[in-house]
């Protein structure tokens, strides 16, 4: 027998056995940025929210994107925990995803610019992909999407997914992905959680920052969705380093807006954006809003 | 001075064309009035369009006038307005389509015609479909935002014969609607034609 034969490994990892080891010695390592499964054992819940009912809790780094396929009559919590989160925000008809948010449509067609409770997040097709619950808040954007390689690169220097300053568009492209899709669907987004406002007389944006922390957001799926989250700083954040701390997200279902319920009720287009959903829904043989599908 | 194109697009009529990097578009209101609704993308990478975002945000302000830079989806410059009679086109009020107008004006207008329908049609000629669709511009159309946020397309702010003239910085392809609208104030209540100049670099 030689010598060579005889070597003892140089580490604990040097074998397969030894790096199945190591690797299922991680199991059960809990971190500040991580889904929690099943999503019922997350440690906090909304008031008001049974626990077990979570669908989806994950807690997203500043940089960190997230995505899920969310049953109508979900509600989707946001949560700014710190103060310093910006969610950008994607929302695709689950099995079309050729319909989609259509930022100009959502503005347009309910005579404003601002974000905020009851409103609806308007698809291209003339349905309502989402409605806006709750908003403690209010420093929201629809008009400046998110932010792109170039400019990062410009601003702070790096804009690659994976360096210190991520692009949004960078992490949509890779949210989109894991749901086979490409750039080209990709419109422009909204933001929560970092206001701008448009000055009246010469359209100059303003920046409004964020609001004391901690502040929410909830939306309800109106459709089924691929949803997707990116979180990173603001396009527009005037500070001179890149910055943006955790984003908390939440879900669990329920039942979507009926035609006689509020927001559906609150404005003429609203009912007929309601209206078009049902149509739709009705002539797939699935129940209009606020029935059993 | 070559002129590649010179042509009147019918009221309510689609037009698309590449403009070469260097080239300039120049757009004719000739009656007035009359919202010119129009997308672009990077000749050589369809993939690559006009981004009214990108735009926003490097200029800081959401209405388009000389000097503006139209960017892409990834930050690039496509075209720089170099020429405005106007003083402000806009950038938010995205394309008229059959569906939004249900919810605008009603079930009755399902089907009147819309921007949509042309950039669709006009689209198709290039392999573009709806997925390439994005919020466009809206040359000449007045979409004022109030401090409460409210918005709304209300009446123009443009004249016969006024024009507004781009330089491409790429080879850009352009899709254009002529509005066809009818029930808002973007085309007067009565959409006429428009002429577009294309010169080579």
């Amino acid at each position: 027998m030689s010598d060579s034969t005889t070597a003892v490994p140089t580490s604990a990892t040097a074998t397969p056995d030894g790096a199945r080891a190591h690797a299922r010695a991680q199991a059960g390592t809990v971190v500040e940025h991580m889904p929690t499964l099943p999503a019922s054992a997350y440690a906090t819940t909304p008031h008001g929210v049974p626990g077990s009912a979570l669908v989806w809790a994950e807690r997203v780094a500043g940089g960190g994107y997230t995505h899920r396929v969310v049953r109508r009559g979900t509600t989707i919590r946001l949560t700014d925990l710190s103060g310093d989160a910006c969610a950008h925000l994607l929302l695709l008809r689950a099995g079309q995803p050729w319909e989609r948010i259509n930022v100009a449509d959502t503005v347009k067609v309910q005579w404003n610019a601002y974000l905020g409770v009851g409103q609806l997040l308007l698809s291209d097709q003339g349905r309502v992909l989402a409605t806006i619950l709750t908003d403690t808040a209010g420093r929201h954007d629809t008009l400046c999407g998110t932010s792109s390689r170039l400019r990062n690169e410009h601003r702070y220097g790096s804009g690659w997914p994976g360096g210190p300053s991520p692009a949004g568009r960078e992490l949509f492209v890779l949210a989109a992905a894991k749901h086979g899709l490409g750039p080209a669907d990709l419109p422009p987004s909204i933001s929560f959680f970092k206001g701008v406002r448009v000055e009246p007389d010469t359209g100059d944006l303003t920046w409004t920052g964020a609001a004391p922390a901690p502040s929410h957001v909830e939306l309800r799926a109106e459709l089924d969705l691929v949803v997707l989250i990116v979180n990173t700083a603001h396009p527009v954040d005037p500070r001179p380093d890149w910055s943006c701390t955790t984003l908390e997200v939440l879900a669990w279902p329920g039942e979507p807006t009926a035609i006689d319920q509020w927001p559906a009720t609150a404005s003429p287009e609203a009912a007929r954006a309601f209206a078009n959903n049902d149509e739709d829904l009705s002539a797939r043989g699935r129940g209009p809003s606020g029935t059993a599908s | 001075m070559t002129v590649l194109t010179d042509v009147v697009v019918a009221a309510r009529a689609p037009w698309s064309g590449v403009v070469p990097a260097g080239g300039t578009l120049q757009i004719i209101d000739l009656e007035g009035n009359q919202a010119v609704d129009c997308l672009f993308y990077l000749a050589s990478d369809p993939t690559e369009r006009y981004s009214a975002p990108e735009t926003l945000v490097w200029q800081g302000s959401v209405y388009l006038t000389t000097g503006s830079v139209l960017r892409s989806d990834t930050g690039r410059p496509l075209l720089t307005v170099i020429g405005d009679e106007v003083g402000r086109h806009d950038t938010l009020g995205g394309a008229c389509s059959k569906e939004s107008n249900t919810l605008r004006y009603g079930h009755h207008t399902r089907h009147q015609h819309a921007c949509v329908e042309n950039f669709l049609a006009e689209g198709a000629r290039w392999g573009l479909g709806k997925r390439d669709l994005v919020s466009n511009i809206n040359w000449y159309m007045n979409v004022p935002v109030e401090a409460s946020g409210a918005l709304g397309i209300v009446d123009g702010i443009s004249a016969p014969g006024l024009s507004v003239t781009l330089r491409a910085h790429e080879d850009v392809l352009t899709l254009i609607s002529n509005c066809p609208q009818v029930n808002n104030p973007c085309n007067g209540f009565d959409p006429t034609p428009v002429r577009l100049v294309i010169v080579a670099p």
